[in-house]
C-alpha cells in the first residue's frame, strides 16, 4: 500500500515500500504477492495472508488464527465511524494480538493519534492526503486522563 | 471547586493549539467542512442559522466568580454582549467569529475551563444538580466523581465517535433536581448499609423524537467501579449502537431492541473482564478530588436570624422572593438563593448580560465563597448565603433584573433558543415564551396557582426538554408554518413522567389562550393547595380538551 505511516517502537515513519496489497473486492483472480484480503475470503482458506475486517466483523473469530496471521487491518468506511477503535482495544487488550495492526480506510491526520492509542501500528493514509502531513497527527496531546491500549493505567495512576 | 494541576493545565492548552491549527487548516482549505465539522463540534462549536455558537462547558454546573467575569468579558468582546445557559448547565455564546475561536478558547484555558466535547458523538458534560454539596436532602456530595468522570471521558480515544451523543448525569439527593432518568447514563449515588457508596445505574433514558425513561441495570454497584462500569456500557454501545439512522442511534433504541435484561447481560460480561482491573478507583484518587469540594469554613449561625425575619413581616415581595427562591441548606443559618433568568419579556429564558454575569460574580464573593452553580432550569444559583445577607442580595438582584420570584412556577419556563438561533428548529421558542411570561404576569396569581413546569422546544430533539414539563410545548413544522404542540402530565425528578398531546397542534397567535384555557380548567378542578401535575394524574386529558378545543375555534372563527 501506498501513503503508509508506521510506528516502530514508538518512532514513526513514512513507508514507501510496503510490501500488502488490500484486496477490497474478490475478483475470480487474486492478485500476487501479500495481500490483505476480506474476512469471509480469508476465513475460507485460512493461509498466511493478510486479513481486513470491517466495522460490523467480530474480532473474536480470528483468535485461533493469530499464530497464522502477519497482519490484521481495520476498516474506518468513514472516519466517523468508530467501531475499529473498540476492535483495536479487543485484539490488543483482550484476545492478545501483538503482530502488526493497520488502519485502512478513511484514515486522517486528526484521528490518527486516536487510533495509536487504541493500539494500530500502521495507518494507511487516504490516498488523497499527504503522508507526511498526516504524520504531524500521530503524536496528539501529552495527557490522557483515562487509559488506552499503550497506556493501561489511567492517569490517576499515574499523576 | 477543583483546581486543575499540571495535567489538567496542559490538556487544555494542548488542546486550544491542536483546535487553533484545525481552523487554520479548514480557513485554508486544508479540512474539507466534512472533515472539520466532527474536530469543531468536538471543540463546541457549531454553526446556526446566523452564526457559529459556541457551547463553553461547565462541568456539572459550577463555576467560580473569576470564570463567570471570564465569560462575561466573552460576552462582551466575542459577542452581543450577552450569554445563553442551556438546559445541560452549559453557556452558549451565539454571534462567534470562527477566526477567533481559538483566542477564546484560550482566554478559557486561562481560567480553567474549555468547552471540549460539549458537542459530537462523544460523551458530553457531565452534569449533576445545581444544590450539589450544599442541598439539606443530599445524601452524599456527587461532584468528586462527577469530577473523576469528566476527566475520564474528556478526550478517551475509543469513545471519541460513537454512534450518537452521550450524556451522563449524577446525582444523591432524595428529589432528583438532574433528570438521571433522562440520560443515556444515570447515575443514583446513595450509601450503603456499612455506608460505603453504592450507585444505580440507569440506562437508556433520553428525550429527542423517542422519549423515554432509563431503565435500571445495576443496582449497588461500589463507586470504585464507576469508570470500569460506564466503559462497559460504552463499548457495548459502541459496537452494538446502530449507525445507519441518526434518529436511531442514541443508545436507548439500542436498550429498546435488546431489552433491558439483554442489554444488562452484555454490560455484566463486557465488565468481567473490566473489573478490579487498572481502571478501578482508588482512595487516594477520590480523596485528592474531594479535598476540591471540601465544604468552605462556614460560620458558626443560628437557623434563624432576628434582622432577616423582621424583613419577611414588613416586605411581601421579598417574603415572596424568599419562599419561591430559596432553598433549604445543610448548615444551619445559610441558604441557597435562585436566581431567575427568566424576567419575562424583558430577556428570554437563560440569557444573561455581560454586566449581569459580573455582577452575580460579585455577589458570589460578598455573599459566599465566591462559587455559582448553573442549573438545568437555566437559571443561577448562589449556593451559600447566610439568611441575614437576603434581604441585600435580594435588593441588588432586583436591580439587574435577576430578582423575579417565580422560580417554578409558570413563567419560570424552560426553552431552547428555538428558530430565532438554532439551524435545526421547527418554530421559534422565545417569543412563544416570552407571550406566555406577558399574559401571567400577575405575580400573586402565579403564587397561588403553585408549581406548574412549562418546557418548550423548537423542534423534536427537544433541548426544552418539552416532554417532562407539566405543560409541554413543541414546535411542529406543517406546510412551511410554525405550529405548537402540546402536552400535559410530564414530570421530573423521582416522579418522571413524559407528557401526554391533548391534540392538534396550534399556531403562535393561540398559544397563550391555550395555556390560559388549561390554566382555567386546572383552577376549576383543582382540590385545596393540589399541585398541577397531580390534578391532571387525577381527571385525566378529558377536562382540559373540552375546554381548549372550542376556545380554539372561537379564536379561529
Amino acid at each position: 500500500m501506498n501513503n503508509l505511516l508506521r510506528l516502530e517502537e514508538g518512532v514513526a515513519r513514512i513507508d514507501g515500500d510496503d510490501a500488502w496489497t488490500l484486496v477490497r473486492e474478490i475478483d475470480a483472480e487474486l492478485p500476487l504477492g501479500a495481500l490483505i484480503l476480506p474476512l469471509a475470503r480469508w476465513l475460507e482458506d485460512p493461509v498466511q495472508q493478510g486479513v481486513w475486517l470491517g466495522p460490523d466483523d467480530e474480532v473474536e473469530p480470528l483468535k485461533p488464527w493469530f499464530h497464522l496471521l502477519p497482519l490484521i487491518a481495520l476498516d474506518f468506511p468513514s472516519f466517523r465511524d468508530g467501531r475499529g477503535y473498540s476492535q483495536a482495544y479487543l485484539l490488543r487488550t483482550r484476545l492478545g494480538w501483538t503482530g502488526e495492526l493497520r488502519a485502512i480506510g478513511d484514515v486522517l491526520r486528526d484521528q490518527l493519534s486516536h487510533m495509536r492509542q487504541c493500539g494500530f501500528d500502521s495507518f494507511a493514509v487516504r490516498e488523497d492526503k499527504s503522508a507526511e502531513d498526516a504524520l504531524k497527527g500521530l503524536a496528539g496531546m501529552s495527557v490522557l486522563y483515562g487509559r488506552s491500549v499503550i497506556e493501561p493505567r489511567p492517569l490517576f495512576r499515574r499523576r | 471547586m477543583y483546581q486543575y494541576d499540571d495535567y489538567d493545565r496542559a490538556l487544555v492548552f494542548e488542546r486550544v493549539a491542536q483546535f487553533r491549527d484545525q481552523v487554520e487548516r479548514f480557513m485554508a482549505g486544508e479540512l474539507s467542512e466534512e472533515e472539520f465539522l466532527p474536530l469543531r463540534l468536538q471543540n463546541g462549536l457549531y454553526l446556526q442559522k446566523h452564526a457559529y455558537m459556541l457551547r463553553v462547558a461547565i462541568p456539572y454546573g459550577t463555576l467560580g466568580a473569576g470564570q463567570m467575569r471570564t465569560l462575561a468579558s466573552i460576552a462582551r468582546d466575542f459577542d452581543r454582549g450577552y450569554g445563553h445557559f442551556t438546559t445541560r448547565q452549559n453557556m452558549q455564546f451565539n454571534w462567534i467569529e470562527l477566526a477567533q475561536v481559538p483566542d477564546i478558547l484560550e482566554r478559557l484555558a486561562q481560567v480553567e475551563m474549555h468547552a471540549i466535547q460539549t458537542s459530537g458523538n462523544c460523551v458530553r458534560n457531565i452534569t449533576t444538580e445545581a444544590f450539589a454539596g450544599v442541598a439539606a436532602d443530599e445524601l452524599i456530595d456527587p461532584r468528586p466523581l462527577a469530577e473523576i468522570l469528566r476527566q475520564w471521558s474528556t478526550i478517551n480515544p475509543e469513545f471519541l465517535f460513537l454512534p450518537r451523543k452521550f450524556k451522563i448525569a449524577i446525582c444523591s439527593a432524595k428529589q432528583d433536581r438532574a433528570a438521571i432518568m433522562m440520560h443515556d447514563i444515570g447515575l443514583y449515588l446513595y450509601p450503603g448499609a456499612d455506608g460505603q457508596m453504592l450507585l444505580r445505574v440507569i440506562v437508556g433514558g433520553g428525550l429527542g423524537r423517542t422519549p423515554i425513561l432509563g431503565l435500571q441495570i445495576r443496582e449497588g454497584l461500589p463507586w470504585q467501579h464507576l469508570l470500569s462500569y460506564v466503559e462497559a456500557v460504552l463499548r457495548v454501545y459502541n459496537r452494538h449502537g446502530r449507525r445507519d439512522n441518526k434518529y436511531k442511534a442514541r443508545i436507548k433504541i439500542l436498550v429498546k431492541a435488546l431489552g433491558i435484561e439483554a442489554f444488562a447481560k452484555e454490560v455484566e460480561e463486557e465488565w468481567q473482564y473490566l473489573k478490579d482491573g487498572p481502571a478501578q478507583l482508588t482512595d487516594v484518587e477520590y480523596e485528592r478530588v474531594a479535598s476540591a469540594f471540601v465544604p468552605p469554613l462556614y460560620q458558626s449561625l443560628a437557623g434563624t436570624d432576628l434582622d432577616f425575619g423582621t424583613r419577611l413581616a414588613q416586605n411581601p415581595a421579598f417574603a415572596r422572593w424568599v419562599t419561591r427562591n430559596v432553598q433549604p441548606h445543610k448548615v444551619p443559618g445559610y441558604v441557597s438563593v435562585v436566581l431567575s433568568t427568566k424576567p419575562g419579556i424583558a430577556s428570554p429564558p437563560g440569557d444573561v448580560t455581560a454586566e449581569q454575569m459580573d455582577a452575580v460574580a460579585d455577589w458570589s464573593e460578598q455573599f459566599g465563597f465566591g462559587e455559582i452553580r448553573i442549573a438545568h432550569e437555566q437559571n443561577i444559583v448562589l449556593p451559600d448565603v447566610t439568611k441575614s445577607d437576603l434581604y441585600a442580595l435580594w435588593c441588588l438582584a432586583c436591580d439587574q433584573g435577576l430578582g423575579c420570584a417565580n422560580i417554578g412556577l409558570l413563567t419560570d419556563i424552560i426553552a431552547c433558543p428555538g428558530g430565532d438561533f438554532c439551524a435545526l428548529a421547527n418554530a421559534k421558542s422565545i417569543p412563544i415564551a416570552q407571550a406566555i411570561q406577558a399574559r401571567f404576569e400577575d405575580l400573586d396569581y402565579l403564587h397561588d396557582l403553585g408549581d406548574i413546569s412549562l418546557n418548550i422546544s423548537g423542534c423534536m430533539n427537544a433541548c426544552g426538554h418539552h416532554h417532562i414539563g407539566n405543560i409541554g410545548i413543541l414546535g411542529v413544522d406543517k406546510n412551511g408554518s410554525e405550529w405548537y404542540q402540546i402536552t400535559l402530565g410530564g414530570a421530573q425528578g423521582k416522579n418522571s413522567a413524559l407528557g401526554k398531546v391533548i391534540g392538534p397542534s396550534f399556531s403562535a397567535a393561540e398559544v397563550p389562550n391555550v395555556i390560559e384555557g388549561i390554566i382555567s380548567t386546572f383552577v376549576r378542578y383543582r382540590e385545596s393547595e393540589e399541585l398541577f401535575v397531580d390534578t391532571v394524574q387525577r381527571i385525566g386529558l378529558e377536562p382540559f380538551k373540552e375546554r381548549i378545543y372550542p376556545i380554539v375555534l372561537e379564536v379561529s372563527a
